[in-house]
């Protein structure tokens, strides 16, 4: 192998990770792994109880225990936060309410974990219990006491949407189908639990944030406004990352609480949460309502659709807002869709906030509209691929409610797992008690409008090129495991013409790389991505322009060839570092910088709640899911999964593969077995691994990934997301081909063997007293 | 109560004054600066702090150092101690085994029990010997393939 094997193609090959010897070795540092010294030790008293009145905090005896450097309370800070600058209700430490328990009441920080938590059991709350409402319906009621004073009714958005004519779609349509469904919370359950490192220096008054986040920039503007520090002030740094899936997608109370116990100990504190706190602190997907209608014609052709939402959002607001839209504007954007109309209601409730989770509010709804485009199917005597064929879109195209699909290659997603599941000879025909579904799903690359809008480009990269000849590249881009910082690499590199060992990447300091909004909505690939591009185009112009006077003629004639740059035509060439010699010559290191935003036409409508939902470009996903499922014991066993994903172009198909993998696999955990859980009085059941059923590898199918290429005009290369697409299909999947093999269609998720049991003896019973009537 | 204990950490004879009630992981960690063992769970939940004892994979999350005494302990800083990742590691690097990385070192330490044990194990016994072991980003498909990969390059 040579030392420079640039020159090939860098994009469009599987590639490992950059930094996966790190991960392998043990090498890779996450913030718990960051042993600064010895650090104080930050320990969080939480609400016990999920709803009241707080009268009082006595932190006197705590304070005055020896070992104890550091208390805080929600005296401590009169400062909201939260990710929707419109929607910030929550304090880092409760004031005057709690409303789930484990809010946050307090915090101390002391020499170890034992003095910590000695000092925790000091501390003496004073709540005045008020009602406590875990599920929707019981925080909807009239009279129902108001978990925020200004949101009558605890409802913390409602929408109503209508595009197009509902009642002309409804009366057109030759068979109309209606269902309901109802799906249990779920939660994130990234490996690593949460952990900040916090570090205040009294003498100069900075604050230097570590933590386990997808968006150090928002943790840095949530800093600054609670702690009421000037931004110049603080730095956030995200190590290693142990996976998100969206909880980390905002600011979250613990990395708030870090800093003000390092501010009020004036010294380093170390805040690690427990898994029941991570678990608890959550973020998560909200339990949901669905009642779902759709209309077609005996072509299968779709006329309107009517949905209405509820979601049970917890206790504050997050990302509630923007959850709700998208579960309206996704019923959009995937097939042909002439009219509808949505109602949404975030409502609010005594437990854990919900948030953005893997598939942001885009999954139950395409759940239940692709569970009853099935019923459609079998009702007009269709194919259940045949039907979502004949509501194929051709892009480019806008869609009723103005998002703009640039590329589409859905139809080709289906055909390839139509081909590899064998449907077409096996769909009916695998006897009793096993089933084929097929389930199809969609998902933005990105916001067009991200939800803190600046007017700034979506996103910026900067190329540091020095002596040495490597390509240094500086972004914020958060690699939390999916890939990013490699993705970035192969794109610079393509541009280029060099090979990795010639680029390196420094990411999300604060102090050195550039801001980016963060990992989340699916926009790095996109995103971040583009402005890698246009930066590397931007360096390359520059070190052609320097081959050019050395070589003593025209840019126009320079041939870049990565290691080599030529005179076109000639044997007359500079070698890469010859060329990166005569660059620096005038003007030394070389910064390149680029940048991406995305065009208006992508922006949406003007309706208010538009920009939800909007994006560059769209992936596309099909999947058919092949189960077992067992009678005697409601068991469902999924034997294999087909999958064809649409990322435009596959800029690293080994990384493509596994983000489709696992987000195949993640929604067969949300249909199967996890459910986060609450007592009656707002205590969380399952607030750990045993009890919240994460799918373990004896219960993993194989998963067979087909990679779709529809070149989206916009994306890098053409590319676009691959990390949350296929992961709402599973869901309808499943659920259809356990309907091909028992004939039921489940009303709730997870499809959990007690569910699938009782829905099993419902029927029996009611098949009996059919007979007993007939007779 | 501390206690004296000796114990070989990655071919390492060390001895530490050890708190009764410390847990291996902690001591490997705090006190031996190993942090590639990761604690994911609040106790023998998810298999992230998985070393091999005796050669036997092992959760250092519910093992109290104090139990260790005369006894050889593994972690993934130890399968590249001379200077080359070992044929598990290279696998799950190249074969995409390791996504967010949080559950690899157990994961790799399970695997590495399995092939000392059965150099040529089915699908059906990988599965079995990772079962204790919960991965987040992967579905498990390429984690088996890593370590099938690993099994056949010898």
């Amino acid at each position: 192998m040579s030392a420079h094997p640039g020159q090939g193609r860098q994009a469009g090959v599987p590639r490992p990770l950059i930094d996966g010897i790190e991960k392998v070795t043990g090498r890779a540092k996450y913030t718990a792994d960051l042993l600064s010294g010895a650090p104080l030790v930050g320990r969080i008293l939480r609400s016990p109880v999920a709803h009241g009145r707080l009268r009082g905090v006595d932190v006197s005896r705590a304070a005055a225990l020896p070992g104890v450097r550091g208390v805080v309370t929600g005296a401590d800070c009169d400062m909201t936060y939260g990710v929707i600058p419109i929607a910030q209700n929550e304090y880092p430490l409760a004031r005057d309410r709690v409303r789930y328990v484990g809010e946050p009441v307090a915090a101390v920080a002391a020499v170890d974990e034992a003095t910590a938590q000695a000092a925790l059991d000091l501390i003496v709350l004073d709540i005045e219990p008020l009602p406590t409402y875990v599920s929707a319906r019981d925080a909807l009621a009239p009279g129902a006491v108001l978990l925020h004073d200004n949101k009558p009714g605890n409802i913390e958005r409602e929408v109503r949407q209508e595009f197009g004519d509902v009642e002309a779609g409804f009366t057109a349509a030759d068979t109309v189908r209606e269902a309901s469904f109802h799906y249990a919370e779920v939660t994130h359950a990234q490996m690593e639990p949460d952990c900040s490192l916090a570090q205040y220096d009294p003498e100069r008054d900075l604050l230097t944030l570590h933590s386990t986040t997808q968006v150090p920039y928002y943790v840095h503007l949530m800093l600054a406004q609670c702690l009421k520090m000037d931004t110049s002030r603080i730095r956030v740094v995200k190590p290693f990352v142990g996976g998100g899936f969206g909880h980390r997608t905002e600011t979250l109370n613990f990395e708030l609480v870090a800093g003000l116990l390092a501010r009020a100990a004036r010294g380093t504190v170390r805040m690690e949460l427990s898994r029941e706190e991570t678990q608890i602190t959550h973020r998560g997907r909200p339990e949901t309502d669905v009642r779902i209608r759709l209309g077609a014609r005996k072509s299968g052709e779709l006329t309107a659709v009517e949905c209405e939402v509820i979601q049970r959002g917890g206790a504050y607001a997050g990302y509630g807002l923007v959850t709700i839209l998208y579960a309206g504007a996704l019923l959009h954007a995937i097939y042909r869709m002439p009219a509808s109309r949505y109602h949404g209601r975030r409502v609010y409730a005594n437990t854990s906030p919900c948030g953005a989770m893997r598939g942001h509010g885009s999954v139950d709804v395409r759940h239940a509209f692709e569970a009853v485009l099935d019923e459609l199917a079998g009702a007009l005597g269709l194919d259940p691929i045949a039907i979502r064929q004949a509501n194929l879109l051709a892009a480019p195209m806008r869609t009723i409610n103005d998002l703009q699909v640039n590329s589409y290659g859905l139809g080709e997603c289906l055909r390839r797992v139509e081909e590899a599941s064998g449907w077409r000879a096996r769909h009916g025909r695998l006897g009793p008690g096993r089933g084929l579904g097929v389930g199809c799903s969609h998902y933005p690359s990105g916001s067009a409008k991200p939800v803190h809008w600046t007017g700034e480009p979506h996103a910026v990269v900067n190329l540091k090129l020095d002596f040495d000849g490597a390509v240094c590249v500086l972004t914020g881009a958060s690699d939390i495991g999916q890939g990013s910082s490699t993705l970035i690499v192969q794109v610079v590199g393509e541009i280029l013409g060099l090979g990795e060992e010639r680029i390196r990447v420094t990411a999300n300091d604060s102090a050195i790389t550039p801001k980016d909004n963060g990992s989340y909505s699916s926009r790095v690939s996109f995103m971040v991505g583009n402005a890698a591009i246009a930066a590397a185009q931007n360096l390359k112009k520059i070190l052609v322009d320097a081959a050019a006077r050395r070589l003593e003629v025209s840019p126009a004639e320079v041939e870049c060839l990565g290691e080599t740059y030529r005179v076109a035509g000639t044997d007359r060439a500079l070698d890469y570092p010859g060329v990166v010699a005569a660059a620096l010559e005038d003007t030394g290191t070389i910064t390149a910088k680029g940048t991406y935003s995305t065009p208006p036409e992508t922006h949406g409508g003007k309706f208010r709640g538009a920009a939800v939902g909007t994006s560059a470009g769209y992936s596309y996903a099909a999947q058919v899911v092949e189960v077992a499922v067992d009678e005697d014991t409601g068991m469902i066993r999924v034997e294999k999964v087909w999958v064809a994903h649409d990322c435009g172009f596959a800029i690293n198909p080994l990384s493509v593969e596994g983000q489709v993998q696992g987000s195949v696999w993640m929604g067969m955990g949300q249909a199967l077995y996890e459910e986060t859980q609450y007592h009656l009085d707002g205590r969380p059941l399952r607030a750990n691994f045993l009890d919240y059923r994460i799918p373990t590898i004896m219960d993993s199918p194989p998963i067979e990934v087909h990679i779709v290429e529809a070149k989206d005009p916009g994306g890098p290369l053409g590319a676009k997301e691959a990390g949350e697409g296929s992961l709402a299909g599973f869901l309808p999947a499943l659920t259809n081909a356990v309907r091909e093999a028992v004939g039921l269609q489940l009303a709730e998720l997870p499809a959990s063997p007690d569910r699938v049991l009782e829905a099993l003896q419902a029927r029996r019973r009611a098949d009996r007293n059919k007979q007993t009537r007939a007779r | 109560m501390k206690h004296i204990v000796s114990l070989v950490v990655n071919g390492r004879p060390r001895e530490d004054a050890v708190a009764d009630n410390m847990l291996l992981l902690d001591y490997l960690r705090e006190v031996a600066g190993l942090t590639g063992t990761k604690r994911g769970c609040d106790g023998g939940e998810c298999g992230a702090c998985t070393v091999l004892i005796d050669g036997e994979p092992r959760l250092a999350c519910i093992t109290l150092a104090a139990s260790c005494g005369g006894r050889t302990i593994e972690t993934v800083e130890a399968l590249a101690a001379e200077g080359r990742i070992s044929r598990l590691q290279r696998a799950f690097h190249e074969k995409l085994g390791t996504q967010c990385g949080f559950c690899t070192p157990g994961m790799i330490m399970a695997a590495e029990g399995l092939l000392r044990r059965n150099p040529s194990p089915s699908e059906a016994q990988i599965r079995d010997a990772l079962s204790g072991n919960i991965c987040r980003c992967t579905g498990y498909v390429k984690i088996i393939e890593s370590v099938q990969a690993a099994a056949g390059s010898e």
